[in-house]
């Protein structure tokens, strides 16, 4: 069985142009839903509280509502979760009574409303440790962003690393302008999501990279966009199986993995999506874009004789 | 050709051992458990055999009882005969003891010897409370300055030193002069008499002052201190609970992360933990007759009949003489006369003064040291004052033993509590919801690995289920791997879990399309195999480094669950990397390697473009 039955390299590079007006269209326009509806942050960054409630029946929003009305909290959201049975309340931050013992509160006011409710799960975040965990996810990103930009510095050349951030970037900038879009929480878990299919995104351009220096070595007479035409070409079906397995698992938790890791799996759904595009025709013409060129690459022969590269056995 | 020399083939099969060993013990089911441990008895081959006594007059079936560092582990059979066992338990073995539900792994004994245990799992799959919480520093360092501007105040008095006001301002203490000399006697005398005070002259507005403050190695050690305190306190109140395997950890500087395991009633739990104790100094009411009859059931007026810690009872009168907060400090000591072993008390200003008339006029009278509750009162102790007491150090002894002086200096310390504590955060997840939670990280990476592996089988024929194989066995050293270094397991771990296999699937991936491609080009199997796995391995490499710097930056900013799914993650990858490529090396030179012609390897289809096109790729 072979999918990828290309008789003949792909002219990406023909395109270059048209790709990047794409990505930049896509890119702002996700920059575009963030600056007007903004992330819908949960509470691990914004602080509250969360309770998961289960009922032996059909919860009865109303009677619910009231109940917690009763208790003059001000604003909050009530809504099903997962199942019929189940009701998911979040609560704000409030000034003045202790946030930590509002859970209970509101749980004793339901029980007392219907014996059945049962407290399934209860998060509440301080202000403190919501703002503590959001500089800490803002930091963890700029971490990456550096790692990964050094490393591949280092392994391939700058334009390569300058290039494979500015796409994986753009992945992770179109993931959040989704959110943005649909107001889904954006929680830890996405962040974590977030963060992932960075490191994993990442991968690709690496592959076509490697690839792109190996023809350089063997394509002597090809010009620079055919080199990168045929590096694409030939791992596209790498590239796509890759994903596409990926995929599987992924979406594997987004139908198994419950209400909880939902969003997590959609980050990670989009993503990967995304990444395939990105890696592949983001990444490659801003390198040539920016001008590689075969030495840039391949340090000049000093006895004239082939370098093999880098042979690094198992 | 594509022979694997046989110590790789060792490395392999240990690897495969250990990894099936180390996995075994997730297998086998929890079963209910009690766990019996000390508050205050000791837990030993005599408590061992009373339990078991006293299990089997009930008629209780027991499936295991083992005596270990942590306490008297008794397995049973189904979670009614748990909680019977427990009520029995804890009513046989009394308040010495804790006696707590637990769910304890039935796997067998030899392989906890090697070290094999199940995973650890996370709260959020098995159901219990987190909590973490923030000592409020700044309420405590202000009445640490309270306390020094009133002892400061006595001190200047006493000494006849004039000076026109003393008052807090922020954590310090401002003492105000009319005249140089004076000002100069003050700061003799407070740096003489309190060495944990930093006294500068700051003037301001024309007025002559001088400022206290707490030196930093001073105000250090009582942060330190305030929280080592409060943990302290914590403990105490978590054995109260009966949980198995509590954590009680400092986190930074100023808080503190409690997890409970198990807990369901969180109210009660909010409830203990935000508990604040009082002391209470009051006079013993030792008019004869009125024990008799407080305990026949009518107390004295002014009076309240409380129990002692050694278990006698003894009436106290209501009137409160001197408060705990008055209490600055209290440590487990000897008596310099009589060597036994003692309790110093520190007390300020005020509290030394009040205690000096206390004992002038009560020689030989006893006095009760209470410690109130939130309802719940205990007299700590009740020593006889012997002689006058002054200068604000306090020596209780008498009747004590090293433990009860250790025990009776906490009390104290808990009474006089330093530092308010307040919950910051909180994550609670009943059972129910946790066991939901494993099975459907289960599910998950169960249902897209079958998928997973039914695709490679039918795209790659051979290779394919090689790879296949290799993925197995990255599960499993994944696993082992987890369990060996009983690393935390959450939910987000989970999806790690089915997140690394699908990433691991790259390697081989990346590896049989590079075969087909030099077979396609017209390589000789063995050869395209070879470089195959030659070329690949570079690309592997490079691309799992950045996998592993984004997993390394989620550990580090990472809490919780998340850091769960980054431990995961990062194992993954480089389990992932191990068996990708070295193990299902070995398969298949274990599969070729023997053959010296190779026609054709089961690599799925090798499509070739038809001639006269310019195929990709191009090789040199």
């Amino acid at each position: 069985m072979e999918f990828f039955r290309i008789k003949r390299d792909i002219p990406f590079m023909r395109h270059a142009l048209t790709f990047n007006v794409i990505s930049l269209v896509t890119f702002l326009l996700a920059v575009f839903f963030l600056a007007t509806k903004g992330l819908h942050l949960g509470i691990d960054f914004r602080g509250g509280t969360v309770i998961e409630v289960s009922y032996a029946h059909a919860v009865d929003f109303n009677r619910l509502r009231t109940s917690i009305d009763k208790l003059g909290l001000g604003e909050y959201s009530a809504q099903a979760f997962g199942t019929s049975d189940t009701a998911l309340i979040r609560l704000p931050l409030s000034e003045g009574t202790s946030s930590a013992k509002l859970s209970d509160r509101v749980m004793a006011a339901l029980k007392a409303d219907d014996p059945t409710a049962t407290q399934q799960r209860v998060e509440f975040v301080g202000p403190q440790v919501g703002r503590e965990l959001y500089e800490n996810g803002a930091l963890a990103l700029l971490l990456v962003c550096l790692g990964i930009v050094g490393y591949l510095a280092l392994r391939f050349e700058w334009r390569f690393a300058v290039a494979a951030i500015i796409a994986n970037l753009h992945d992770v900038i179109i993931i959040l302008g989704f959110f943005a879009l649909f107001q889904w929480e954006f929680g830890l878990p996405v962040l974590a999501a977030v963060l992932a299919v960075l490191g994993y995104s990442v991968n690709e351009s690496v592959v076509i990279a490697d690839r792109i220096r190996e023809n350089f070595r063997k394509m002597r007479k090809a010009t620079v966009p055919q080199v990168i035409d045929n590096a694409i070409t030939s791992t596209i079906s790498r590239t796509m199986i890759t994903h596409g397995s990926t995929l599987l698992m992924v979406l594997s938790i987004l139908f198994f993995g419950g209400e909880t890791l939902y969003f997590f799996a959609l980050a990670l759904t989009i993503g990967i999506l995304f990444g395939i595009y990105s890696s592949v025709l983001v990444m490659a013409p801003l390198v040539m874009w920016m001008g590689v060129s075969r030495e840039d690459l391949v340090k000049p022969d000093r006895k004239g004789s082939e370098a093999a590269g880098e042979k690094i056995l198992p | 050709m594509n022979r694997y020399p046989l110590w790789k083939y060792i490395v392999i099969a240990v690897a495969l051992v250990g990894g099936f060993l180390y996995t075994l013990p997730n297998f086998f089911p929890e079963v209910p458990a009690v766990q019996v441990s000390s508050a205050r008895g000791k837990v030993d081959a005599t408590s061992l055999a009373a339990v078991e006594d006293a299990l089997k007059a009930a008629n209780i079936p027991l499936r295991g009882i083992a005596l270990d560092s942590t306490g008297i582990k008794v397995r049973l059979t189904d979670t009614d005969t748990q909680l019977k066992a427990k009520d029995l338990l804890q009513a046989k073995l009394g308040e010495n003891y804790i006696v707590a539900l637990n769910l304890l792994s039935s796997s067998p004994q030899w392989l906890a010897a090697i070290g094999a245990l199940p995973m650890y799992l996370g709260l959020d799959l098995r159901g219990g409370v987190h909590f973490l919480l923030q000592v409020d520093m700044k309420a405590a360092l202000d009445k640490v300055a309270d306390r020094y501007t009133t002892d400061l105040r006595s001190l200047l008095r006493n000494e006849k030193v004039v000076y026109a006001g003393v008052a807090r301002e922020g954590n310090n203490v401002v003492v105000r002069f009319r005249d140089d000399s004076e000002r100069n006697k003050a700061r003799i005398l407070i740096e003489r008499n309190f060495a944990d005070l930093l006294v500068r002259e700051a003037d301001s507005g024309g007025e002559l002052r001088l400022l206290a403050s707490l030196k930093p190695e001073a105000q250090k050690r009582f942060q330190d201190g305030a929280v080592a305190q409060n943990i302290q306190i914590l403990r105490n109140r978590v054995n109260e609970l009966g949980v198995a395997e509590p954590i009680i950890q400092q986190q930074g500087a100023e808080r503190v992360v409690v997890q409970l395991p198990g807990v369901q009633d969180t109210a009660r739990a909010k409830d203990l933990l935000g508990r604040t104790a009082s002391l209470e100094i009051r006079m013993v009411n030792e008019e004869p007759g009125v024990l008799e009859a407080a305990q026949a059931g009518s107390v004295a007026l002014g009076s309240d009949l409380f129990t002692e810690r050694g278990g006698s009872q003894i009436v106290v009168k209501r009137q409160v003489v001197l408060t705990g907060d008055r209490i600055n400090d209290a440590q487990p000591g000897f008596d310099h006369r009589t060597n036994e072993p003692a309790v110093h008390i520190n007390l300020d200003g005020t509290g030394a003064r009040i205690f000096k008339e206390l004992t002038r006029e009560n020689v030989g009278k006893r006095m009760a040291i209470v410690l109130v509750e939130k309802g719940k009162a205990e007299v700590i102790t009740a020593p006889a004052i012997r002689e006058e007491i002054g200068g604000g150090r306090v020596q209780i002894s008498g009747r004590m033993t090293t433990r009860e002086a250790n025990d009776v200096a906490l009390l104290m310390r808990a009474g006089a509590l330093a530092a308010p504590m307040e919950i910051v955060e909180e994550r609670t997840i009943g059972p129910s919801l946790g066991a939901e939670n494993i099975d459907k990280g289960f599910k998950s990476v169960t249902y897209g690995f079958i998928v997973l592996a039914l695709f490679m089988c039918v795209y790659y024929m051979l290779m394919g289920v090689i790879s296949t194989i290799a993925l197995v066995v990255n599960l499993m050293l994944l696993v082992s791997l987890l369990s060996l270094l009983q690393a935390t397991l959450t939910l987000p771990g989970m999806a790690a879990i089915a997140l690394t296999l699908g990433m691991a699937i790259d390697a081989n991936v990346l590896i049989n399309e590079r075969i087909r491609e030099e077979l396609r080009a017209g390589a000789t199997p063995h050869a395209a195999i070879q470089t195959g796995y030659e070329r690949a391995w570079g690309t592997i490499v490079d691309s799992n480094v950045t996998t592993l710097i984004a997993g390394f930056a989620l550990f580090l900013f990472g809490s919780g669950p998340i850091r769960g799914f980054a431990v995961v993650h990062v194992l993954g990858i480089m389990t992932s990397m191990f068996s990708a490529v070295f193990v299902s090396r070995g398969l298949v030179a274990l599969i070729y390697g023997n053959r010296r012609k190779l026609d054709r390897i089961s690599i799925g289809q090798i499509w070739r473009p038809p001639a006269g096109t310019s195929a990709a790729p191009t090789k040199a």
